[in-house]
């Protein structure tokens, strides 16, 4: 086996060295009753040549994004990757390396790690970032529990247009939490703060709201912290990172946890995950708040180096008393988050963000155009927009399947109220021609 | 030679950049033609402005600033550093794995839920499970998702009083995070002198508010406990679940199964078990096995295999719920699927035999110079104690910290906390009779040098990008991102 190096002379030379006499005798621990005496049902071995031979097989069987035009979002998206990231994220030792307990041989993960949560806190207009969450649901659910232990209350009011999966990690995680989550609508698709200031009760520790929200919709929440902070009330603020090279960000509104998905910085797909989860807040929730954290400091000569820090939140030393009970964070990912960031810089971001912007509202206008669509919402989009097909949409999306084109989201099946409802997304890698067809298809 | 340690942020020039971006094709309107003015943002985010060979250099410089499985020997206790095979990286990067949208028609990712189909089968197989679903983003996802299955089920039978998880002094601190997140009190119970689960306290901890066991086995010092099947059964009499710490399962592959010795609920580390790689820190993956009562209260979705092709089964009321978004780190579980085909049943035995083996080994070779709190054989791992260093003025972390000048990663240090001056070494079984015998040889002479110079191991490391760094100083006063001397903005 070549990722066994120890062949079995060397074995016997070591079994002899320790006097042992074979390897069944450092077993003998384990008592016989509980041995598997059979061999496991698995496939046989496969070379590499077999190896690949199957797994183009099945990766064949799978409608990608390199042979197909994808207008799907609702939580994950096409983006660009400049082509640095993966050589750079490619190297072993960043790639091989585990979480860096020993801060002296990990400088290289602790300094990415560092500016990452630098870009997170810039983007975000927060004042500190956390290492990385699992995904932008779980770091939602993160958020909501410590929201909860920051104000020792037990309510978590969540916006009806935050996605409704994140909706979902939110439910999980509150229900064994034992804290409680309610639900407050939308009104021409954006936040219906009527029904949020009704729900508001004195013991709501946060509302969640996002922007873009599920719609695609910019949410409008300019002075709603200042009201929920007047009831003692945080607000967390799920958002997509890459809109914030345009719109205000929720540190500058206010917010007291920000929260997201990053997979569009950066990281493929890949059918739904590994991506991260961004989580930045306020200085006066910092310890507070969960996972992994990197500091500044300096070594006995005086040189900067960096650590991993307030450590005391943590499992480790806290157990049951932890903040949180993760151990880890997505580094790799957040290190693609990093590169790219570093790629697009202050201008490149900015731009991706107007390129999504712009050919959104032409794909828009283009498909009002085919006379097949209504508005649905008329409030103003990012990257994604909802219109309701006078068709089934369905039925167009196999249609579309067949034309090499990847749909957008029948909405309908997470929102009864939207039945027939197409949500679309429009990243910067689609091109006019490639929206030109999509409308020069969806006819009925 | 000149060590560049500058921030990405302090290479930044104004006018700079890296990015390639193409002309908008289509009529652009003016940003305020599209948004209100109060929705836009004034102050642009501070990111560096700095070109592609910047971007390059930098990267590659902090890279060359860590130590990676392919740098050299990581001995880190628990955490399995085994090989990364790289054709798993090739696979996972195929376009129809890698490109592939989570919510696109079941029909049109057939070759994806046929992967998760079959990992989902193998690795029940491999842990005597029923059902496995791979969902949980980590190791600590996973004990979360599990712990909540056990609340689930409980509930379930109106059975309300359980709301307590046992677990074992020896345990890794996210077992009893874990339980506390999931709603859980935690009851911890001591470790009889043989370091397994001490039976009498086991029995008086039991009640029937007892919700389950939390147990790692073999457990954290290394040592399979033989008394499980006892264990067991003492914990289903009291009306409890036992849960299975998948993080030594590198142990016990094709030699014993958690579901054979009583477990109920197990969770697998891909990460480590399996070699996808660490990526320093992440991403994992921590797929979820259960016995057939349980798999109604799995997290959802789970692959399905219909007539008409595999699908996702969402229709699942009695589920936990949702534990993060879509279906799992999906690009991992890739890398882990390609692993066990390679390796095949015969292969993974031979990966616990010899881990196993190596860990014997250098028990065998370091006895002598090193305390033994549990003078036996041991299983992929193995425990020390440094505690005559400690005598001589040198600690755990000094040892640990001279091996830096070795080239070799440390053991995981001062873990499990029932041992002073712990020392955990996992060689896993990628690991060669030469490495071992360098390692080996490196730890012989700190001991020496513990004893006849005793300064020299307390000021390493030497040879490191940094010395000792001050990490109460990072703790009193943290610095978390980036701040200009100039204290103006970036």
């Amino acid at each position: 086996m070549r990722y066994i190096p120890n062949t079995a002379g060397q074995r016997a030379e070591m079994l002899e060295d320790m006097g042992i006499g074979s390897v069944e005798e450092l077993f003998s621990g384990i008592p016989h009753s509980l041995r598997l005496n059979r061999s496991l049902g698995l496939p046989d071995a496969l070379s590499e040549i077999e190896l690949m031979a199957h797994m183009r097989e099945l990766a064949g069987k799978n409608a990608d994004a390199d042979g197909y035009t994808c207008f799907l979002g609702a939580g994950a998206y096409d983006h660009y990757i400049p082509s640095v990231v993966r050589h750079l994220t490619s190297r072993q030792e960043f790639y091989t390396a585990y979480t860096p307990y020993q801060p002296e041989i990990s400088q290289g993960t602790l300094q990415a790690i560092f500016e990452y949560q630098t870009m997170i806190k810039e983007l975000t207009g927060m004042e500190v970032a956390n290492a990385s969450m699992y995904d932008g649901a779980t770091a939602a659910a993160e958020a909501a529990a410590m929201a909860c232990g920051a104000t020792k209350r037990n309510g978590i009011l969540t916006a009806y247009s935050v996605q409704p999966e994140t909706r979902e990690v939110l439910k999980t995680y509150s229900r064994f939490r034992g804290t409680t989550l309610n639900i407050f609508g939308y009104k021409d698709g954006r936040i219906d703060r009527d029904d949020l200031e009704a729900k508001l009760t004195g013991d709501t520790a946060a509302v969640i709201i996002q922007t873009p929200n599920f719609f695609g919709i910019v949410e409008d929440y300019a002075g709603l912290a200042e009201l929920l902070h007047k009831r003692g009330t945080l607000l967390i603020v799920i958002c997509d990172p890459i809109s914030l090279a345009l719109f205000k960000a929720p540190g500058e509104l206010g917010a007291d946890i920000a929260v997201g998905d990053g997979q569009c910085l950066g990281n493929a797909m890949n059918f739904g995950g590994p991506s991260l989860g961004f989580f930045a807040t306020t200085a006066q929730l910092m310890r507070k708040m969960p996972g992994r954290i990197v500091g500044e400091t300096t070594d006995k000569n005086g040189k900067r180096g960096f650590v991993l820090t307030l450590q005391t939140r943590e499992q480790h030393i806290r157990r049951e008393k932890a903040t949180s009970n993760i151990c880890s964070n997505q580094a790799l990912n957040a290190l693609n988050a990093t590169i790219y960031l570093s790629v697009m810089g202050k201008e490149g971001l900015k731009k991706v963000a107007l390129l999504c912007a712009g050919k959104a509202a032409y794909a828009r206008e283009k498909l009002m155009k085919t006379g097949c669509f209504k508005p649905v919402f008329n409030a103003p989009v990012f990257k994604e927009f909802i219109l309701e097909y006078k068709g089934n949409v369905g039925g167009l999306n196999e249609k579309l399947m067949k034309e090499k084109i990847i749909g957008g989201l029948e909405a309908g099946l997470f929102y009864k109220e939207l039945e027939n409802t197409w949500l679309v997304a429009v990243t910067e890698k689609r091109s006019r021609k490639e929206i030109d067809i999509l409308a020069g298809k969806v006819g009925l | 030679m000149h060590q560049d340690i500058s921030l990405i942020f302090e290479k930044s020039i104004p006018g700079r950049e890296a990015f390639s971006l193409p002309e908008c094709d289509v009529p652009l309107k003016d940003i305020n033609e599209l948004y209100p003015a109060e929705l836009l943002r004034e102050k642009p985010a501070n990111l560096p402005e700095v070109s592609e060979v910047d971007v390059i250099r930098h990267f590659t410089a902090l890279s060359k600033r860590n130590h990676g499985v392919d740098s050299g020997f990581y001995p880190l206790g628990s955490c399995t550093m085994k090989y990364n095979p790289k054709i798993n990286e090739d696979a996972a990067a195929l376009p129809g794995f890698e490109k592939i949208h989570p919510y696109q028609d079941p029909k049109s990712v057939q070759g994806a839920l046929e992967l998760m189909y079959n990992m989902d089968v193998m690795l029940s197989e491999i842990t005597g499970m029923d059902r496995v679903v791979l969902q949980p983003a980590a190791g600590a996802h996973g004990e979360l998702a599990g712990l909540m299955i056990i609340k689930a089920y409980h509930e379930h039978r109106q059975d309300l009083k359980r709301k307590k998880i046992v677990i074992p002094d020896t345990a890794h601190g996210t077992n009893p995070a874990s339980a506390a997140v999931a709603g859980f009190d935690v009851l911890e119970v001591k470790s009889a002198a043989d370091g397994g689960v001490d039976l009498e306290s086991l029995k008086n901890a039991m009640s029937d508010e007892v919700a389950g066991l939390m147990l790692t086995n073999p457990n954290t010092l290394g040592l399979f406990d033989r008394n499980i099947g006892l264990i067991a059964d003492i914990v289903h009499q009291a009306g409890g679940l036992l849960y299975y710490d998948g993080a030594n399962a590198n142990a016990i592959l094709g030699i014993s199964r958690p579901g054979d010795m009583g477990f109920d609920v197990v969770h697998l580390n891909l990460h480590k078990t399996f070699s996808t790689p660490h990526g320093g820190g992440g991403p994992g993956s921590g797929p979820v096995g259960v016995k057939k009562q349980l798999i109604d209260f799995l997290p959802g979705p789970l692959v399905e295999k219909g007539k008409d092709g595999f699908c996702l089964d969402h229709e699942r009321p009695l589920s936990i719920g949702r534990m993060k978004s879509f279906y799992g780190n999906f690009g991992i579980v890739v890398r882990a699927y390609a692993y066990i085909l390679t390796m095949g049943a015969k292969g993974l035995r031979e990966v616990s035999e010899t881990a196993v083996l190596n860990a014997n080994y250098i028990m065998a070779k370091l006895k002598a110079y090193y305390n033994l709190p549990y003078d036996t054989a041991c299983m992929h791992e193995v425990v020390f104690s440094g505690q005559r260093q400690k005598e001589l003025g040198v600690s755990t972390l000094d040892i640990a910290k001279r091996l830096l000048d070795f080239g070799y990663h440390p053991p995981t240090i001062y873990f499990p906390l029932i041992v002073k001056e712990c020392m955990m070494i996992e060689p896993t079984e990628t690991e060669s009779k030469e490495t071992l015998d360098e390692f080996i040889a490196a730890m012989v002479q700190i001991a020496g040098e513990a004893e006849n110079d005793p300064g020299l191991v307390r000021g390493a490391p030497y040879s490191t990008a940094v010395a000792r760094l001050d990490e109460a100083k990072a703790a009193r006063n943290p610095v978390l991102s980036y701040v200009p001397l100039c204290g103006c903005d970036i």
